[in-house]
């Protein structure tokens, strides 16, 4: 049988209410698989239980039920097979930007010499275009350059799967374009698998190949699978000549404007 | 403020100073025609008491005068009772400073399993929420009593009046550390000593120097009292020893002199509170 590389089964979540008994879920029966090498995108309403999946994925959150298999193993926790881009970029402003890079690949290759982490980490910043701000740390940088730093740090150690959690939300349109196109070619580069949390349809469209659309919560789950079938090759200059654009792009933000929410939620 | 007038501040400044000491001159200026007593009795008791006037308070030029000899000599040693002010303030120094080093090196790691630890936290809050509003010199017949040395005594209660800060900044700092950053330490598996010296340790310091501050502080003012109790040296039995003496000058010099210390310990650890600083 032919399994995807991620495997998410009966995915679900629920705090505990007040009386200390389980409340509604977050989200419910939640499943999808990434194969390898693809980039799969999740577009929801806040509340609707991205980053806890994606949490969970990363092995930092635990589901209430349901498993995610990743290669043929359990996540249970923690691991460095795969890399987290945090939507804060969460740099440790203590350290310059090649130093939170080492920090990683330090504990990836903990045999590695000083002179290898230090090469391999600068090879990583260059490859985001930050090879000319090594010193800096993450004060001294902008917004984009921040995020550059939290790409690199999570591509450096590489992961078998690469975790973004509405990376580019907090820049500018135009920084964030710029990331776009530098994220798609490393991506395309390097055959990374991605799980990426976004909401904006545009950023979906442009990067993923597949776009789960979640409802709303509580209750949430995963209302539908869109396979994005533009050429690979795409950029943002090109992308709204693709044919077929508007017709995806149009089907997103249907669903996000009206039907994302769940039936009893509607105002009657 | 104006920006272009970087003179103005230490200038005001300047004219404070020279207009206090202006008004305590001036009030301290002896006052013309003392009733004549007979010179027999004048020279038995002394001039001032045979007046009947009390011991006049110094002006600032006598005390200038005394600070210029103290400063001239400040490290002679002639008996137990003459010890130059230089001494006794490195009496006082060493004791402050042995009972602030015991104290950080308890405070620091005891914040930390506290801070780490919710359950830690809240087993020990009850003793810290009791033993914190204890005047430090409360302890101090009971650290003779065990004791029995009035030296390491007076150390102890340094020691106990700065160990509170430095824990509860600790702690605070420690529990306080973003989960963000804890987060990229976990799903990097960075291990659990590497996270707490490398993530959180330098996360919390600012904190905990803030706390450091805050003792060094405390243990400044509280070891005057200290020494007045336990006698023999420092700078707060200098203090008192004078105070028997009624030697009014002495005193408003060790004064000075005191917060002209403490002024530099606290700059001290302003300027390592700088170091471990970092800007988000």
């Amino acid at each position: 049988m032919n399994r995807p590389f991620v495997q998410v089964q009966g995915l679900a979540k629920r705090y505990p209410g007040r009386d200390g008994r389980p409340g509604p879920a977050v989200f419910e029966d939640v499943d999808f698989g990434i194969e390898r090498g693809e980039f799969v995108c999740v577009i929801g309403h806040s509340g609707c239980g991205k980053t806890t999946i994606l949490n969970i994925l990363a092995g930092i959150d635990q589901a209430s039920a349901g498993v995610a298999i990743m290669d043929g193993r359990e996540i249970a926790g923690p691991s460095l097979e795969r890399g987290v881009v945090f939507q804060a970029h969460a740099l440790l402003p203590w350290l310059t930007a090649l130093q939170n890079v080492e920090f990683g690949v330090r504990s990836r290759w903990p045999g590695h010499s000083r002179a290898q982490v230090r090469e391999h980490s600068v090879r990583y910043l260059d490859m985001v275009g930050l090879g000319r701000a090594l010193d800096k740390r993450p004060a001294e940088l902008s917004g984009g350059m921040k995020q550059r730093v939290g790409i690199a740090r999570a591509f450096a150690i590489q992961p078998k799967m690469l975790l973004l959690d509405e990376p580019f939300g907090a820049l500018d349109a135009l920084t964030r374009g710029t990331i776009q196109d530098e994220l798609r070619q490393i991506v395309g580069a390097t055959g990374q698998t991605v799980f990426m949390i976004t909401h904006d349809v545009d950023e979906a469209i442009l990067l993923a190949d597949r776009v789960l659309l979640m409802s709303t919560g509580p209750g949430a789950r995963i209302a539908e699978t869109v396979a994005i079938g533009l050429a690979r090759d795409r950029s943002r200059g090109s992308l709204h000549h693709e044919p077929g654009y508007y017709d995806i792009r149009n089907h997103l933000v249907d669903f996000l404007v009206q039907r994302a929410g769940h039936t009893q939620e509607t105002p009657a | 403020m104006r920006p272009d007038r970087p003179w103005a501040a230490p200038l005001l400044s300047l004219a404070i100073l020279a207009a206090l000491l202006l008004v305590w001159h001036a009030l301290t200026r002896p006052e013309a025609g003392q009733a004549a007593v007979d010179p027999a009795y004048a020279a038995l008791v002394g001039q001032a008491a045979a007046a009947g006037g009390q011991t006049p308070v110094p002006g600032p030029l006598d005390v200038a005068r005394q600070m210029w000899l103290h400063l001239q000599d400040p490290f002679y040693d002639r008996g137990p009772n003459d010890k130059g002010v230089g001494v006794q303030l490195a009496y006082s120094l060493a004791r402050v400073l042995s009972g602030y080093l015991l104290a950080a090196l308890v405070a620091v790691p005891l914040g930390f399993l506290i801070g780490m630890s919710r359950t830690v936290y809240r087993a020990l809050d009850p003793f810290i929420q009791v033993l914190k509003p204890i005047s430090p010199l409360a302890w101090m017949p009971l650290a003779l009593y065990t004791i029995r040395d009035a030296g390491v005594s007076a150390v102890f209660v340094i020691f106990i009046c700065s160990v509170w800060p430095m824990l509860i900044n600790t702690a605070f700092g420690v529990a306080s550390v973003r989960q963000d950053w804890l987060n990229v330490a976990r799903t990097l598996e960075v291990p659990r000593l590497r996270t707490a010296l490398q993530v959180v340790l330098p996360a919390a310091a600012p904190t905990i120097m803030t706390g450091m501050r805050i003792s060094i502080g405390i243990a400044w003012l509280v070891i005057v009292a200290a020494e007045m109790l336990i006698g023999g040296t420092g700078i707060g039995y200098f203090v008192w020893n004078e105070w028997n003496n009624l030697s009014i000058a002495n005193i408003i010099c060790a004064i000075l002199l005191i917060g002209l210390v403490g002024m530099l310990l606290d700059a001290i650890l302003a300027r390592l509170a700088r170091l471990v600083s970092y800007r988000e």
